[in-house]
Order: structure tokens, then sequence, then C-alpha cells
């Protein structure tokens, strides 16, 4: 019962805040509502056992990210923002349509799962509280199973460091 | 009681509207801002199938997802942040050219 309420608050935060991300002219409250739909998504994880997910989902996407966005957003002097039923009636009128074609593909993707071909695998719930908690298992299947690809993120985050850096550089 | 076809529809739901706000909006910073309001809902796709088949591997690939996130943000402000150098606008329909 408490797992259903939780679950219609949070999505109906996330839809409503997505919402607004789309609908609202000032940049500074899209950011603002996009922090409040990464909030909700973090309750969301929680509501599924994914207590890692959920605080690094806080501490990186609503916390790091989010920061850089709008450090950029008072960075860069943006006057002119659009109104969302302006201007190219035509462009948006198919942008929205070919977007409700996409749902209604997701809803017949969705629907047409039946559970039947999907295999269960060990880590349930009772077997990941036996094991130390959702973070300890996660902390030894990166750094056994996904050892690799784990270092190659550590990679792919200098690369990134470097790019920033280097794009951010006075030309001379 | 809550059913993975609740989180799968909610996270459809999230990502088409990512889509609208990437087809309709005209500012680079809120395109940016829905791809990754995008990349959120297939996060949570990822977390809801690993709760209901039992398997970790969900959360570990949302892991990586959320780090080439960063990466992808960190160089993708920096670029929007060298065009408005360049054009002193974040207007994409402005920005037509390659090179000026």
């Amino acid at each position: 019962m408490l797992e259903t309420v939780l679950f219609y608050f949070f999505a109906g935060a996330a839809i409503i805040s997505a919402l607004m991300l789309v609908m609202r002219k000032n940049p500074v409250t899209c950011a603002v509502s996009l922090i409040i739909t990464f909030i909700s998504f973090a309750g969301l994880y929680i509501l599924l056992n994914a207590h890692f997910i959920a605080a690094i989902q806080i501490l990186v996407y609503a916390g790091a990210i989010m920061v850089l966005f709008l450090f950029v957003i008072m960075l860069l002097d943006l006057k002119r923002e659009e109104d969302f039923l302006s201007r190219l009636k035509a462009q948006k009128f198919f942008g929205i349509a070919l977007a409700v074609i996409l749902l209604a593909e997701v809803f017949a993707a969705i629907s047409s799962i039946n559970g039947m071909f999907l295999t269960r695998g060990i880590y349930s719930a009772e077997n990941i509280a036996e094991a130390g908690g959702n973070t300890k298992v996660i902390g030894r299947l990166l750094f056994t199973d996904y050892l690799l690809p784990f270092e190659v993120t550590s990679i792919l985050l200098i690369v990134a460091i470097i790019g920033a850096v280097f794009l951010g550089k006075k030309e001379n | 009681m809550i059913t993975l076809t609740h989180y799968l529809v909610l996270s459809g739901i999230i990502f088409t509207i990512g889509v609208i706000g990437v087809m309709v909006r005209r500012s680079a910073l809120v395109i940016f801002m829905c791809i990754e309001l995008m990349l959120n809902s297939v996060n949570l796709t990822f977390i809801a199938f690993s709760r209901y088949l039992n398997s970790l591997d969900g959360q570990v690939f949302v892991f990586f997802v959320l780090s080439v996130a960063a990466a992808e943000v960190v160089v993708g402000l920096a670029i929007i942040i060298l065009i408005f150098r360049n054009k002193a606008t974040v207007n994409v329909d402005e920005i037509n050219l390659m090179k000026w």
C-alpha cells in the first residue's frame, strides 16, 4: 500500500517537473525542475531497492551535473529565450506528433512483454541483504565481473577532463 | 501492487517528454537538459528490470551510464560556451554553419 502511494507520488512529481522543463521559458526554471525530476527518480530507485544508485543519483546528477548547468546558465547572458508555442509551428507540430508515435510504439513493446522468456538471476532481495546490502554487492561486482569496463570508465573521465580544459582555453 | 509495467510506462512517458523537448525547444542548453532526462528514463528501465529479474547487472550499467553522462555534460557544456563566445547565442536555429 505504502509502496503504491509512494510510486504514484514520485511518478507524478517526475512527470509534472519534466513537463515544466519542456514548457517553461526561463532556463533557470528549467534547470530547477530538472533537479526535482532527478530527486523523484532517486525516490523511485529507493522503492526498487537500488540504494547505491539512488545515492549517486542525488550526488552526481542533482548535485554535480546540475550545478554545472546552473553555472553555465548564469555565465551565459541568455536574453532571447523562445516562446513554447510561437515560432516554427509546423516543426513543433511534427515534433510532437512523432514523439507521440514513439510513445505508442513503446507502449506496444511494453504490452508484448509476457515475462515467460525472462530468466531470473540469483540476486533476490533476501540474497542481497544476506550478502551485506546493495552497495557492498555492487562494489564486489564492479571489481570482479566488471573490472575492465570500470577501468575504461576512469580513462573516459580523464579524456573528458582533458577535453574540457582544451576547449575552455583562451585562443591567442 | 506496483508491477514492472508501471515502471516501464512511466519511463516511456518521461522519455517521450524528453524527445518532445529536443524537438521543440531551440535553446541548446535546454536541449541538453532534455537529453539528460532521456538518459534518466533509460536508467529507470534498467533498474526496474534489475529489480524484477533479481539481477544486479542493470544497476552496474546505470553506474556506467552515469559516468558517461558526467563526461558528456562536461564536454558538451564546454562546446556550448565556445559557441556562445563565437556567436553570442545558443539558439540552435542561428547556429547553422560549421565555420564562420
